[in-house]
């Protein structure tokens, strides 16, 4: 009841100089819609900043198949086909920080279309997901189907460079291509992404189904003669059926063990190896935790025990990560330092008028003392006042900023994003720049003389 | 018991080195029911005994009872309290609320009343207020558009809504007209016969003063004359004809 006492003599106080407190709220007004205003386009800009970022691959893990070793001689990351398809279904199912996964074989054999020819750095053989990883846009035609990946059907994406050099620029959809003497019929044509961050041509890509790649193109699997050592005796060559249908070329350097020899150091049956996995993470800030998800998984499906060391590794492109959250950071602290620039010259703006008042009011405050006020009822009374300019102007100004960022969203197509957050913080802060700027303009009030604001003239 | 009793009532003011005694030991008492004109020339130091009076200043020494209750001794807030509860104040420029409806500012020491009535009561004891003062019909009116004397009226109405024992009136008829005057004086006579509401009339106006029972003359910080209705408080009356060759004004 005395709150509702104390908010009527405010207003009304207010609507005695509706001129003036209108003037002073404009102050705010503006300070909290332009703060709206920009921490929506703001945000929405960094969404659009970081979405290009991560389209670069910073928040993709590479998982490769582990070393192998022979006689003391390490021969480097990738050289043991460790990781299988369901390795990349297990982590995209129980991993909750990866949210898509492909499987990649590589394969780096020349491409012929009539009488060109080509050889792009690697042909990969995948999912259709690999384009949502990579969050990669077709320019033409569309993805090979999961059916496709099943039958492994001969179709495949090419990538611009592809298209330059190969069809001189026409469209290649429908056109087949000849990958290792396999004919393959080109289905989409993906965007151009240019140049990675190590300088590598990213479009001079070509994807096909991994099953097509890996058992049609490579054989058995892109092998090095090293690899092939250590895997020639593997049973999963022989027990999978395809690799007879389409049998690997090269023959083994090694004797092929004994039965006696496999089953005493027997091995895990895999039907199908791929030579990486590639995982998008949910945000950047996830990925150390996703790499312990992940890690944790691989290991418990791969059987390996506690201290001996992983038969995989994991590679995260840590420098983009990086740029990417000093970028951000940088653009909020930016937004902040501008928003808290404008709250401050509004609150000026209220102290300013509200001291006027005092001073113009000098005789109102003295009858007011005169008729028993005491000295916290005036510095209440001046106090709510500025509150409720301000809370008035936050209010006003949230509404003003959310039309502003949807005008600048649809006249010039900037990207902007709702923030509840902003929108409680603007309040907040009004609030309190009332609070701030309001009190000082109030206990001087509080401190007149009735004697002499009576005589003041 | 009287209303109003002052005892060797003091005030200095330091202005820097010099000390200014501006009220040198006023005594004097007003009965319940009273209507006084406080007179004297300005610098006489009738404007300070009458903050003093109502007590927006404190003396610097001297006792004051109102109402039975010692005045002098209270802090700010307490004084405050008095005010709002057992003083009205009319003032010379009416001071009212600008661009507020007659009703709002008769209502408005309510709000700073320690027990506030409700809404409706506050309401209709504001409308038998000013209807009393006979601006039943103005009430909505703001100072702008009411006549000098029908804003003074407005103002007495405002000063009588805690049903003060006490109306301080700060030469009410200074900024009206002699007709008005003469209505507005005659209502604090009919406050006073009819409401038994004891009224001070600060004025240097000796035809104001004629409307009250007993006119309090002072002069150079003393009571010249007129300090009790009862007995003649020979020192001070003597004094007083003494320095001012007894000449009246």
């Amino acid at each position: 009841m005395r709150v509702y006492r104390i908010l009527r003599t405010a207003v009304r106080a207010l609507r005695r100089n509706i001129m003036r407190s209108t003037l002073t709220t404009l102050g705010i007004v503006i300070g909290c819609a332009s703060v709206i205003a920009m921490i929506e386009i703001g945000q929405g800009s960094a969404t659009a900043v970081r979405k290009s970022i991560e389209s670069m691959g910073s928040n993709n893990l590479l998982i490769q198949s582990g070393t192998a070793a022979s006689g003391g001689v390490s021969f480097g990351s990738g050289t043991i086909l460790t990781l299988t398809p369901g390795d990349g279904e297990a982590i995209l199912a129980e991993c909750p920080a990866v949210d898509a996964l492909a499987p990649l074989v590589r394969v780096r054999p020349q491409l012929v279309y009539g009488n060109r020819n080509w050889v792009p750095p690697y042909i990969y053989g995948t999912v259709p997901e690999y384009l949502d990883v990579r969050e990669w846009n077709l320019a033409e035609g569309d993805v090979f189907s999961d059916r496709d990946v099943r039958n492994g059907s001969k179709v495949c994406v090419v990538g611009q460079t592809i298209v330059r050099e190969l069809f001189d620029g026409q469209s290649p959809l429908g056109k087949e291509i000849r990958i290792k003497s396999v004919p393959f019929r080109v289905v989409g044509v993906l965007t151009r992404k240019g140049a990675s961050m190590t300088g590598l041509d990213q479009d001079d890509l070509v994807l096909a189904p991994w099953t097509t790649i890996k058992y049609r193109v490579a054989g058995t699997s892109a092998q090095t003669a090293v690899q092939t050592a250590t895997v020639a005796g593997d049973p999963s060559q022989r027990i999978n059926t395809l690799s007879q249908l389409y049998p690997g070329s090269m023959t083994g350097l090694y004797p092929v063990p004994s039965a006696a020899q496999l089953a005493n150091t027997p091995q895990p049956v895999r039907f199908a190896n791929v030579d990486q996995l590639l995982a998008r993470v949910v945000t950047e800030d996830q990925i150390p935790v996703a790499m312990r998800q992940i890690t944790e998984l691989l290991r418990e499906r791969h059987r390996i025990r506690s201290g001996e060391p992983d038969d995989f590794n994991i590679r995260d492109m840590t420098e983009m990560a990086r740029t990417m959250s000093s970028t951000t950071k940088l653009m909020s602290w930016l937004l902040l330092i501008v928003a808290c620039i404008s709250l401050v010259v509004g609150g000026v703006g209220i102290m300013n008028i509200m001291l006027v008042s005092v001073t113009e009011r000098t005789r109102e405050i003295g009858l007011r003392m005169a008729v028993g006020a005491r000295a916290r009822d005036i510095l209440r009374q001046f106090l709510v006042e500025a509150i409720v300019l301000c809370l008035l102007g936050g209010i006003m100004g949230i509404v003003l900023g959310r039309l502003g960022s949807m005008v600048v969203t649809s006249l010039l197509k900037w990207p902007t994003e709702t923030s509840i957050p902003a929108v409680v913080a603007a309040f907040l802060v009004s609030a309190s720049v009332g609070i701030a700027f309001g009190y000082y303009p109030a206990w001087k009030a509080s401190r007149l003389d009735p004697i002499e604001a009576l005589r003041y003239e | 018991m009287p209303l109003i009793r002052l005892e060797d009532i003091r005030k200095t003011y330091y202005r820097g080195e010099i000390d200014v005694p501006v009220l040198r030991g006023v005594s004097l008492s007003i009965d319940r029911g009273e209507m006084v004109a406080l007179m004297g020339a300005s610098g006489s130091g009738k404007t300070t005994l009458m903050n003093i009076l109502g007590c927006l200043d404190r003396p610097t020494s001297g006792q004051y009872w109102l109402d039975g209750e010692e005045m002098s001794g209270l802090s700010m807030d307490e004084r405050a309290g008095v005010r709002n509860r057992k003083i009205g104040f009319v003032f010379q420029n009416f001071n009212l609320l600008a661009r507020t409806s007659a009703l709002e500012n008769v209502l408005m020491p309510l709000s700073y009343s320690h027990e506030p009535l409700s809404d409706r009561q506050a309401h209709e004891r504001a409308t038998r207020l000013l209807a009393a003062v006979g601006l039943g019909d103005r009430m909505d009116h703001q100072p702008s558009q009411l006549s000098g004397g029908q804003q003074q009226r407005v103002a007495i109405a405002r000063s009588l809504i805690h049903d003060p024992p006490l109306l301080l009136a700060d030469e009410p008829t200074g900024n009206l007209d002699s007709h008005t005057s003469v209505e507005t004086l005659r209502m604090f006579q009919c406050l006073n016969a009819e409401q038994g509401i004891t009224i001070i009339l600060v004025t240097h106006d000796a035809g104001v003063a004629s409307y009250a029972q007993r006119s309090i003359r002072m002069r150079d910080g003393l009571i010249e004359d007129g300090a009790d209705d009862h007995r003649v408080t020979d020192g001070v009356a003597a004094a007083g004809r003494h320095a001012g060759g007894g000449e009246n004004r």
